[in-house]
């Protein structure tokens, strides 16, 4: 049991490559924090500084409020999973869970009892006689997870430890993981690039891009009030459409493509900052659940799009447009493919499963236009209050 | 299709089992040679007997009676054994040191080991001869199994460094955080994992040190400090070669070797394939 505190971390390697800079965040007690971004952000360097396989550059770790900086991974007391699970694959599962303790010369009574436990959690009792090499991807993973938790550790660490399943033990272990957690109560670091993995699991998710820390929040605020473009882009899936725009004198309505949208008073209320925008441009986000279609007769804001792909997922339509404004694609928060695949005035909405709609179409959505949201084109900042 | 199934008397005499087969008695027929020719009369080697015209032991009590050969067993076990141990032992450490830790050199330091295993052996000899000498090691144990060990811990080296690198860091990472020290994880956690490079490095050590000859002909020449290839090739006198008992003694001299790569040779193939494939 213990609280977790990073104060203006930096990591510089031997190359000069700068992966983590100035992150400071604090993870109280028993609280699931998710380390969240693309690859190469600097979240596993941020974990295994604090599991203590990686030097510090400069900043101050504490664990339970006592500089760690120099302890070894052993005095911290904490655990780690490993992305590839690193079970040991020349000891049964019983003494892969019980290595540790057997380190600490626990009586080996007391040790049986405690792998005994621990298998029960997780459903392992059946295998403890089975060598790693014997079980399926769920089951080492969850012998990796029995190895950390059999030693009560007080911080949890873990590097995507559910990337190496297929999608629907993922699932499934994901929910498994966040049971286990709540169980033992325990703070627990979780990395992963996987956004819904992030949103779905953490009581707070810190996003990283480029060794810089963008955000840290609960996912819900995350998701309805991301800091700046590219938490509002990368945070989300289908990802937010987020298009270059201008503001016409007076923020009274906005330019998109050859649209314009008008504001209503309460959008101006609700962000008066925006005033400071008029005759500006800026990029407006709107998310593809906020782009429902348009009733006959529809009075308030549309957007008129060119459908050119329908995926029907049964409960809903992700329907695909195209608008002939400029798409704004925030570096790093997609991956190159489905950059790629974005094109120039490309988006996304989600629509009811019996909308009449085929591809060819020339669409009318709707616009839900109080969660609409605004950044600054140069600093890419949300625009509040 | 080049892999069609074959039908009839094609599924078992065709190229593959054919070549096979040439191969194989390529290889067995001078060890049949030998061993039958061990248990020949001496009447009998003289003409070329696919059989033994009646079996006789004699060439094998006279090896073992009238040779020394139980000495040179011995000398022969002693040393390999020895030099085995060592190399494995060495080669463990410096093959987890080039492997693992970060250390500078280490491209440098291969290349070097690399360069001292195909280093020919006589070469060195005079001046090997010479030092031994100077500080009166000539007929003694450790005059062979030092140079052994040198001249085979390279390769030792090298196949036990691609062995740790195989073996993911991660899991050296999860001892050191569940608390074990260095030693500790080398010892649980690293070794079991390179068994199979241990075997293979280890019998590949001791065949070359069981069939030495050079070393062991000039740095040994007592009676009790001769290994068997050396003793074997002293059998007889200035007027008669006594082919029984060489080739009996040469029969003993292979048991070991084909024990150990019997028990050992599922390690030894995965050990020579290892790093081959990601897996």
């Amino acid at each position: 049991m213990a609280t977790v505190s990073l104060q203006n971390i930096n990591k510089v390697y031997e190359n000069g490559f700068h992966a983590v800079k100035d992150l400071s965040v604090d993870i109280a007690d028993g609280e699931f924090m998710v380390l969240v971004g693309p690859s190469g952000c600097g979240k596993t360097t941020a974990l295994r500084m604090i599991a203590g396989l990686e030097d510090i550059t400069s900043g101050i770790l504490r664990i339970d409020g006592k500089e760690a900086n120099d302890e070894t991974p052993k005095e911290r007391d904490i655990a780690m999973v490993f992305q590839n699970y690193a079970l040991y694959p020349h000891m049964t599962v019983a003494e892969n869970i019980g290595f540790a303790l057997k380190l600490r010369k626990l009586p080996k009574d007391q040790l049986n009892a405690k792998v005994k436990e621990a298998a029960d959690i997780l459903g392992l009792t059946d295998w403890l006689d089975r060598k790693p090499g014997q079980l399926s991807g769920g089951q080492r993973q969850r012998v990796a997870m029995g190895r950390a938790i059999v030693r009560e550790p007080s911080v949890f660490l873990m590097d995507e430890p559910l990337s190496n399943l297929d999608a629907k033990l993922r699932v499934q272990m994901r929910a498994e993981v966040q049971r286990i957690q709540r169980r033992i109560g325990v703070a627990t670091v979780y990395v992963t690039h996987d956004q819904i993995e992030a949103m779905t699991m953490g009581d707070r998710v810190t996003v990283l891009r480029s060794g810089v820390l963008q955000q840290v929040d609960t996912p819900q605020n995350l998701y309805d009030n991301p800091d700046n473009v590219f938490v509002a882009a990368f945070i989300g899936s289908p990802a937010q459409n987020l298009y270059d725009a201008a503001l016409t004198e007076g923020a009274r309505s906005l330019k998109l493509g050859s649209q314009e949208i008008l504001l209503p008073e309460a959008v101006r209320t609700k962000r008066p900052a925006l005033a400071s925008y008029a005759g500006k441009d800026v990029v407006v986000g709107m998310r593809p659940e906020h782009l429902p279609a348009a009733k006959p007769g529809e009075t308030g804001p549309t957007l008129v799009g060119d459908v050119n792909l329908i995926e029907a997922l049964g409960s809903e339509l992700v329907v695909h447009f195209t608008i002939d404004a400029h798409r704004v694609i925030a570096e790093g928060a997609l991956d190159k493919d489905e950059a790629e695949a974005v094109g120039a005035g490309e988006g996304v909405a989600r629509v009811e499963a019996k909308t009449p709609v085929k591809v060819g179409d020339r669409m009318t959505f709707a616009i839900d236009i109080e969660d609409m949201q605004f950044f600054d084109t140069q600093t890419g900042l949300a625009i509040r209050g | 299709m080049r892999n069609r199934k074959r039908v009839g008397w094609h599924k078992y005499v065709n190229g593959v089992t054919i070549s096979t087969l040439v191969t194989v008695l390529f290889i067995l027929i001078p060890l049949y040679w030998l061993v039958a020719s061990s248990f020949k009369p001496p009447n009998d080697l003289n003409n070329a007997r696919l059989f033994p015209s009646s079996f006789s032991g004699g060439n094998y009590s006279n090896a073992f009676v009238g040779y020394d050969f139980g000495i040179y067993f011995r000398n022969s076990l002693i040393v390999t054994l020895a030099t085995t141990a060592l190399v494995l032992v060495l080669g463990t450490l410096a093959g987890y040191a080039l492997g693992r830790l970060p250390m500078r050199g280490k491209f440098t330091t291969m290349v070097i080991l690399l360069i001292i295993s195909v280093f020919p052996a006589v070469a060195v000899l005079a001046p090997l001869y010479l030092l031994l000498r100077e500080i009166g090691w000539l007929n003694s144990y450790q005059a062979l199994i030092l140079p052994y060990t040198a001249f085979n811990l390279p390769f030792a080296i090298w196949i036990l460094r691609n062995y740790m690198i195989g073996i993911p860091k991660e899991m050296e990472e999860t001892g050191r955080i569940d608390g074990a020290s260095a030693l500790r994880t080398v010892w649980s956690i690293v070794l079991p994992q390179a068994l199979p490079g241990l075997f293979t490095a280890g019998i590949f050590c001791f065949t070359a040190c069981w069939t030495e000859f050079l070393f062991a002909l000039t740095f040994n020449s007592s009676n009790n400090f001769r290994t068997i290839p050396v003793g074997i090739a002293e059998f007889g006198g200035n007027f008669q070669v006594p082919y029984g008992t060489i080739f009996a003694a040469s029969v003993v001299a292979t048991v070991p070797i084909g024990i150990l790569v019997f028990i050992f040779r599922k390690f030894v193939v995965s050990g020579l394939t290892s790093g081959a494939v990601k897996g």
